[in-house]
């Protein structure tokens, strides 16, 4: 018997009035493992991801973490079951800078009860020098910095904290060529770490550099999951648009793919 | 980074003539510090004043200014909390009178000061709590919420004094409103400048501070960093609530009596003192300290303009000119910040 997944979502059930927007869907993630979730847009994979990170309730449906049930109500029953989630608008302040944006919800305090800035600041700094050593003005409001800057307090923000779970949402898509060259640099440093990630993008070249494991949804139902190793990217694009499993593509269905 | 010399460029100066680098610096100024720009605009204001009047730039002139200012910024300190969270607080008019009334209907039954001024400061955290219920819990838009509230306060305020002004209040109420320390001092001043001190501490040193800027800036990203959103809105229209209630008291005092129909239009002054001091409609942008500035500004004018013998009429022309320059001056500053939108 293999030790029990870092994190397993079973038979997740959501709709949105009369609209399923994730039907019956199962994954899981180990430790050191990324999951791909790939699909169209509206095909569930952000309300699934939503739902592990606290910010939707589920309808139906089980959450077990190394083979533990939990319940995750609100994004602060994730954040303390170590499940931080780096969105794919960032979820900053833009009038808060750096330090105050990587603490938000969970401000070191004083013993008078008042914010220690001073000991936010220099944990920042050591955790954006491990990120970008390039970005050290922590005390510019964040929405004067750029993209990549941006990004590093909000990953900055994911790892401080004792994180087990890393949820990315379209984390390359405000990013230019260098950034997501670093950005990749940085998911494998984090598998070696033992953090298990789930990965959504619409870029499935980020998707294949990426992930160990693909998981397809369309219209909010579970097309398949395989080892990325085990398959191409014209079979995965056809789950996605075709809905057909890796072999009932047919000769045609690829010319149409392309 | 701010683009500088949009002004100069604009008049067709040479950004590295005198002129030139002095209009820079004053953009910059205004891009970078507001606080020290409105402190400028009341200083330019009161030269302006003195050199038209003998009787404006004196101790105790400069002094009455800071009373006539003192209740609209009193309740700017919570109005300018609700305003960084990017709401908006209609109702401290209203809650400013139910305070007033309640304070000294309770002093008129004979309960003595203490239980006055706590019962007036209970009140208006009552319904300035019930402002944040509504917002954060029923997501009921600021406007609408506070619109009703201010109803609801002002009806209440009727109700309990059937319309009829309290005039009996306890021996030493009036020092708040009327005292002097030293002979000198106006204790409203000092009463002000206690309540910014406390204000700015706590949107500098705590966390509900943090989290009034942070709901203003990105309401959605402070909720998925764990913040319990609805119940920090209800601190910050509690503390809006608490604000007026401590101005009513004031007022109450000022005057001698509780007034039912008191505080109406304060409302509108304090947004306007807020908006003059340069804390922007749209959130998470503002200096607390200028809304005092603020407050000031709109008081020297409407003294201003008493002294100089203009038609009182006017005094509302001209603040309302303020209050649109103002705003107009945010967006030009957001404009050139950046990033935003």
């Amino acid at each position: 018997m293999s030790a029990p997944p870092l994190i397993e979502m079973r038979n997740i059930y959501k709709s949105f009035g009369g609209t399923h927007a994730v039907e019956d869907v199962s994954v899981t993630v180990q430790g050191g493992e990324v999951l791909g979730v790939v699909g169209h847009n509206g095909a569930g994979k952000s309300t699934l991801i939503k739902i592990l990170a606290g910010a939707y309730r589920m309808d139906s449906g089980e959450i077990y973490m190394q083979g533990e049930k939990v319940s995750i109500h609100n994004p602060r029953d994730a954040r303390d079951l170590g499940i931080e989630t780096l969105y794919q608008d960032l979820a900053l302040a833009d009038h808060l800078d750096a330090v105050a944006n990587l603490f938000l919800g969970r401000e070191i305090m004083t013993r008078w009860a008042t914010l220690d800035g001073n000991a936010m600041e220099k944990a920042t700094r050591e955790v954006i020098a491990r990120i970008n050593p390039n970005f050290v003005n922590l005390r510019e409001p964040v929405q004067r910095l750029s993209g990549g800057q941006r990004q590093s307090v909000a990953i900055g923000r994911a790892l401080y904290f004792d994180t087990k779970v890393l949820i990315m949402d379209e984390p390359t898509a405000a990013l230019g060529h260098r950034e997501t060259a670093v950005f990749k640099e940085l998911v494998i440093r984090l598998k070696s770490e033992g953090i298990g990630m789930v990965l959504i993008s619409h870029d499935i070249h980020d998707v294949f550099d990426l992930s160990d494991r693909i998981t397809v949804m369309t219209n909010g139902r579970q097309i398949g999951t395989h080892r990325t190793a085990e398959v191409t990217k014209d079979q995965v694009l056809s789950m996605i648009i075709l809905g057909k499993q890796p072999g009932e593509e047919t000769a045609e269905d690829i010319a149409t793919l392309h | 980074m701010a683009r500088p010399d949009l002004t100069t460029r604009f008049l067709g100066l040479d950004p590295k003539s005198p002129a030139g680098r002095l209009l820079g610096a004053a953009e910059r100024a205004i891009i970078e510090n507001p606080t020290v720009f409105t402190a400028g605009i009341l200083l330019l204001l009161w030269l302006i004043l003195s050199q038209l009047s003998p009787y404006f730039f004196t101790v105790s002139n400069l002094f009455e200014i800071t009373v006539q200012a003192a209740v609209i910024a009193l309740i700017a300190v919570g109005q300018t909390f609700v305003i960084l969270s990017k709401g908006i607080d209609l109702s401290v008019g209203a809650i400013l009178a139910a305070s007033a009334v309640t304070s000294t209907m309770v002093m008129d039954a004979g309960y003595g000061l203490g239980a006055g001024v706590i019962a007036g400061i209970v009140v208006g955290a009552f319904f300035g709590a019930a402002n944040g219920v509504a917002v954060g819990y029923l997501r009921i838009p600021p406007f609408v919420a506070t619109l009703g509230m201010m109803g609801i306060a002002r009806g209440y305020a009727l109700i309990i004094t059937e319309g009829i002004p309290i005039f009996r209040v306890a021996d030493g109420f009036e020092i708040l409103g009327q005292g002097r320390v030293w002979g000198v001092v106006p204790v409203p001043t000092i009463a002000t400048l206690g309540l910014y001190a406390i204000g700015v501490f706590v949107l500098l040193r705590t966390r509900l501070g943090r989290y009034t800027v942070s709901i203003g800036s990105n309401e959605q990203a402070t909720k998925v960093s764990g913040v319990n959103v609805p119940l920090y809105l209800i601190l910050i229209y509690g503390l809006s609530g608490v604000t007026a209630g401590i101005a009513g008291l004031t007022e109450a005092s000022r005057i001698g009596s509780g007034q039912p129909a008191g505080g109406v239009g304060y409302e509108l002054d304090s947004i306007a003192a807020v908006v003059i001091g340069g804390t922007s409609l749209f959130g998470g942008q503002g200096s607390l300290i200028a809304s005092w500035i603020g407050a000031l500004i709109i008081a020297t004018l409407r003294n201003g303009l008493n002294v100089l013998g203009v038609y009182a009429f006017w005094q509302l022309v001209a603040i309302g000119a303020i209050l649109i320059a103002a705003v107009y001056i945010d967006n030009w500053r957001r404009l050139r910040r950046g990033g935003e939108q």
